[in-house]
């Protein structure tokens, strides 16, 4: 039974199909591998056994009668990062603030989860309200990295990142704001996808940041990914930055590119994503990469973006800006934590000491960037002059399709590092979204495929592939033939590299 | 660039309704001081002319019609309240701006 | 709390220039909230129209109303203002219970309408232009309920109750430019605009406009200057006034205040100010520890609105005659006087008595009714005309009534009594009290045989030919029949009696 873990979402919902398994025996697989690992991963913080197993059941029944299967990944298991809402099962987003919340509505993309017969099992660790790089500002402990347990699996989707490379699940759901599916994806060895901002509807996402928040999938092949990704995205009415056009071929592109022809495909490396700062294995691995892709018949060239280098400082502007307002609703009036309700206290200081009492440092270190960032006397200079800088980083983009298909760099500087090491130190922490934060500022899509191994350290390497606005089916494309011709090189897929966890 | 005292994040403690301990206000401080004068390199852009991007996707004029859909029922949106009472969100006595 | 002192209006006059800014709320009527789908029903079961939306649950998101856009503009070009051809929401950011996400989504300084006038007419005929300096789309909180204490006022209370059936509601807020050298009718000039204002929102049908229920509400900015000065003075905010007779007192009463502490060498605390009802006074609300600072920013959960033209003109077209041009052809067509015109504005009875010339009453009797009768029926309840519980239609039956003969006047204010009285429908009403006239002969010839016999010598009279005898048989009968008979048929049924 244990070897259903391994399989692939796609492989899973075939045999499924053709009854070589029930939807019932895969659901219990992963649960059983949650039970005997994650204690040990910590990558869910809700585990929804019961509901997970008669999803499945339901998916049983319409094979045994013959009916259609409501997608290509009916049956198949997913974590649900905790930061999308589903009805009865608590929603927690990493925070002590909503404490005992279960929400009463389903999260669009929940919905479609559940109407395409994926089975949910649970809810997945994450970094408090997604603001972080390593899961340490969970209010649930940090979860681990199955690649090395004393490593961070990234952030803030760590949870959804261990859980793939855990073979807890075949799928996950991951939301990236400045990174935060892709470099969880980079470090655990998995994909990791960011659609076109407004590509997956963000109703019922709790938003951190919402210009920049994007749900998407997280799987362990570029295939997997892709019929994910058709199963979440689309038009929304619910949301109004959800961009009314059909979902773009991703799956066609990733069955096109597996085939393993890049001929005729231009590929641009960022000049500014290179150099010091990046770790040598990172940069090995990327060079190896490079290689690779020249064999697949693609012309690579060096693209300059010069506006990327303010990436970050705009990121670490507008972000918590945006998250110092979005987070003002959690004030224990309505939902979640209260604290200090002794009746001497008025509202206005139940609100502070239970925004004190609920949120992390992380986080509230952002709130007062934010609002400090909004004052007036500061708004021009800080959020104002960050939005500006946002426009030029999408002309750099603009400017650099002209003459590539693609854009590609590491998808971060470093390998995962150690549980603790940046703990303390914010703006090394910030670094971790270095490379990332481009597409996030610009909405364009952009994705994590694993690239290899670092040399001195043994772990997985990321790189990244960045295509225009809905132009997915490029990024697709090239990921999966790279994915290909990596795995021939190395017999067989880099994740079954992970070690043995400790049951 | 900026400099940011204790007074400074005590007063955005304040505004960001945080009840900050005297420990955090000294971390912060040097924290947020960090972190303020590196991002504050934004400014080094020469952007005079540029526009401000407030959405990544130039979308405009989306509308709801005014139908009405279903919403929660009062349990519903009471089951998550810290205190109700008669129907209502119970809270704390608020210090309102009437006197 | 100790009563300010104030300075005597005139003296404030001969002193003093003011200048108001008035700030007019109006929620819209849509079907549903501003961003989202919950009903916007007033008086309903507590938070009965709310979603995850309107309650601000995370992971919710926000879509604007079509219609509430639709009628924000239209309110701007029956203002005669300038429609954006592109504009945002913004979130104001401030913490309080009643709102929902701790940030209200509103409009900036990117407001979808701005730069208008609006003429109003004040009770003597003089037209003053109002300014418009704008008119933003934004949504209401919700309505707090505080327990304890004295007399559920927010001070002293022990706790509060939320209920967020409000929040959301669309509301559009119209921001007028300073309105300057009103001197001594500024006052006058502030309530006359609210009036006017609220005339023409009624006349688009984009609001309830009743200033009782919340739907239409003030706040108003006044500040003076010194006689000669040219800088404005400082200005305090009056909120809670709930009533147009309250927006001409609470300026009124600033103008005096302010004027105490000018001359005595005071200066003015810019500030919030509360509307009291009962004494006709202004409080200071609650000092904050820190000055606000709002921290606006463009809504990122909503994209820009671009009317295009072409919709802009097609909501234009969907303009209604405005309430000024309507009184231009209502008066031509009543054939009113300047002075009966005036009343009938005066006395709010435009609409009232148009509805009622509708229904088939005629004009004059349509007017009779609602600019006198009713007029001083809603003033004894202070109550507003409209709010009196009657309808046109109903005054029109009552009026054909009498045209027909079926009702004497007097009967017919007893009927008008027993509509408002709740008793029904005038016909009802003229059935349970048996207020018919008696137009049975036969029972007239046996009261006024009856009177006759009674007074043997006022009979003779008549029958001599002194016709004006006959007045006392006609009395005697009114009498007889309490009044129910119709006298002019008396008399000629007496005439016929004794020829």
């Amino acid at each position: 039974m244990s070897d259903l873990t391994r399989l692939t979402a796609a492989e899973l919902a075939d045999k499924i199909q053709k009854k070589d398994v029930s939807a019932v025996e895969v659901a219990q697989a992963h649960l059983d591998r949650i039970a005997a690992v994650d204690k040990t991963v910590n990558a869910f913080l809700y585990v929804d056994t019961e509901r997970a197993l008669s999803a499945a059941r339901a998916v049983d029944e319409d094979v045994a009668a013959g009916r259609e299967p409501a997608s290509p990944l009916a049956g198949v298991p997913l974590a649900l990062k905790d930061v999308f809402v589903m009805e009865g099962a608590p929603t927690t987003c990493g925070s002590k603030i909503l404490e005992g919340w279960s929400p009463p509505y389903d999260a669009t993309v929940t919905r479609k989860l559940l109407e395409a017969g994926v089975v949910i099992l649970g809810k997945t660790n994450m970094d408090e309200f997604a603001m972080g790089s390593s899961t340490e500002n969970s209010a649930f402990g940090p979860s681990r990295n199955p690649w090395d347990l004393d490593r961070i699996p990234g952030g803030s989707g760590g949870g959804s990142s261990a859980s793939l490379a855990a073979f807890e699940a075949p799928l996950a759901i991951g939301t990236d704001t400045g990174g935060s599916i892709r470099q969880p994806g980079s470090v655990t060895g998995t994909v990791g996808v960011k659609p076109t901002y407004g590509g997956v509807s963000r109703y019922g996402l709790v938003a951190f940041s919402s210009s920049l928040d994007q749900g998407g999938p997280c799987a362990r092949t570029v295939l997997d990914a892709a019929l994910l990704h058709e199963v979440i995205g689309g038009h929304d009415p619910l949301d109004s930055t959800s961009i009314d056009a059909p979902v773009p071929p991703v799956v066609a592109a990733a069955r096109d590119g597996a085939r393993g022809d890049l001929s005729g495909m231009r590929i641009g490396i960022v000049t500014e994503f290179q150099g010091d700062g990046y770790q040598a294995g990172v940069t090995a691995a990327f060079v190896q990469a490079v290689e690779t892709l020249k064999g697949l018949g693609a012309e690579v060239v060096e693209v300059s973006c010069p506006h990327f280098d303010y990436a970050l400082p705009a990121y670490y502007l507008i972000a918590p800006s945006e998250a110092s307002s979005n987070l003002a609703r959690f004030d224990a009036m309505r939902y979640g934590l209260r604290t200090g309700d002794d009746s001497a206290n008025s509202a206005e200081q139940v609100m502070a000491l239970t925004r004190e009492a609920g949120f992390g440092a992380e986080v509230k270190r952002r709130i007062m960037i934010g609002t400090y960032a909004l004052s007036s006397g500061y708004y021009d200079a800080y959020y104002g002059q960050a939005q500006k800088v946002r426009t030029l980083i999408t002309q750099d983009f603009e400017k650099a399709f002209e003459s590539v298909d693609v854009l590609i760099s590491p998808t971060t500087p470093t390998t995962a590092f150690r549980i603790g090491e940046r703990a303390d130190d914010p703006m090394a922490m910030y670094l971790a979204d270095l490379c990332t934060i481009p597409a996030n500022l610009a909405g364009t899509p952009a994705m994590s495929v694993p690239a290899g191994l670092s040399d001195e350290d043994g772990l997985p390497v990321g790189l990244q592939v960045m295509a225009p606005a809905l132009a997915e089916p490029r990024m697709y494309k090239v990921a999966a033939a790279f994915e290909a011709a990596r795995d021939a090189a190395s017999g067989g897929a880099l994740i079954h590299r992970v070690p043995e966890l400790e049951a | 660039m900026p400099n940011i005292s204790r007074d400074e994040v005590a007063h955005l403690a304040r505004l960001a309704r945080l009840a900050v301990t005297e420990d955090e206000l000294d971390t912060f401080a040097g924290q947020l001081d960090v972190i303020l004068q590196s991002v504050a390199r934004v400014g080094e852009v020469a952007a005079e002319d540029i526009p401000p991007t407030s959405h990544a996707v130039p979308l405009t004029n989306v509308f709801r019609e005014d139908l009405v859909r279903p919403g929660l029922t009062q349990q519903q949106a009471l089951a998550g309240a810290p205190a109700a009472e008669d129907g209502r969100f119970r809270v704390p006595r608020i210090l309102g701006e009437e006197a | 709390m100790t009563a300010a002192t104030v300075l005597d209006y005139d003296e404030v006059i001969e002193r003093f220039d003011p200048v108001l800014g008035l700030e007019v709320h109006v929620e819209l009527n849509t079907h549903t909230k501003m961003f989202c789908g919950c009903p916007t029903t007033f008086g309903a079961e507590p938070n009965t129209q709310v979603c995850p939306t309107c309650l601000g649950l995370p992971g919710s998101l926000p879509v604007v109303n079509r219609v509430a856009v639709e009628s924000a503009m239209r309110i701007g070009l029956a203002l005669n203002c300038e429609i954006a051809p592109w504009c945002r929401f913004a979130r104001k950011n401030y913490f309080y219970p009643d709102m929902p996400k701790n940030f209200q989504t509103s409009q900036y300084d990117e407001p979808i309408a701005f730069n208008g006038s609006l003429d109003v007419t004040l009770e003597d005929g003089t037209v003053v232009t109002v300014a418009i300096e704008r008119a933003h789309m934004e949504e209401d909180t919700g309505k707090s309920l505080h327990v304890g204490g004295a007399t559920g006022r927010i001070h002293g209370a022990d706790h509060s109750l939320l209920d967020y059936n409000r929040a959301g509601v669309p509301l559009i807020e119209i921001v007028t430019k300073p309105i300057e050298g009103m001197g001594e009718r500024a006052p006058e000039v502030a309530r006359a605009y609210v009036s006017t204002l609220r005339d023409l929102l009624r006349a688009l049908d984009v609001s309830d406009v009743r200033m009782d229920q919340g739907s239409l509400r003030c706040d108003a900015n006044v500040s003076l200057m010194s006689k000669g000065a040219t800088e404005f003075g400082t200005r305090t905010e009056t909120k809670n006034v709930n009533s147009l007779r309250s927006v001409e007192r609470a300026v009124r009463y600033e103008m005096t205040r302010q004027a105490a502490i000018l001359v005595e060498g005071g200066s003015i605390l810019q500030e919030t100010r509360h509307f009291q009802e009962a004494t006709g006074t202004t409080s200071a609300g609650r000092r904050k520890e820190t000055s606000e600072d709002y921290r606006y920013f463009p809504e990122p959960d909503l994209v820009p609105i671009a009317p295009p033209a072409e919709w802009v003109e097609q909501l234009r077209a969907t303009l209604p005659e405005m309430p000024s041009e309507r009184r231009k052809r209502i008066q031509a067509d009543w054939q009113l006087t300047d002075l009966e015109l005036r009343d009938l504005v005066n006395a709010g009875a435009v609409d009232l008595v148009a509805a009622t010339v509708d229904a088939g009453a005629s004009p004059a009797e349509a007017r009779a009714w609602w600019v006198s009768y009713l007029s001083q029926e809603a003033n004894s309840r202070g109550l507003e005309l409209a709010a009196l519980p009657i309808t046109p239609p109903q005054v029109a039956r009552v009026s054909a009534l009498v045209a027909e003969g079926k009702l004497t006047n007097k009967l017919a204010r007893e009927v008008i009594d027993g509509v408002l009285a709740g008793e029904g429908e005038p016909d009802e009403v003229v059935e349970k009290r048996g207020l018919a006239v008696v137009s049975d002969d036969s029972a007239l010839y046996a009261a006024i045989d009856e009177a006759l016999a009674a007074q043997p010598d006022v009979a003779d009279k008549i029958r001599g030919g002194k016709v004006a005898a006959a007045g006392a048989i006609v009395g005697a009968v009114m009498k007889t029949t309490k009044g129910q008979a119709d006298a002019k048929r008396v008399r000629e049924l007496i005439l016929e009696r004794c020829t």
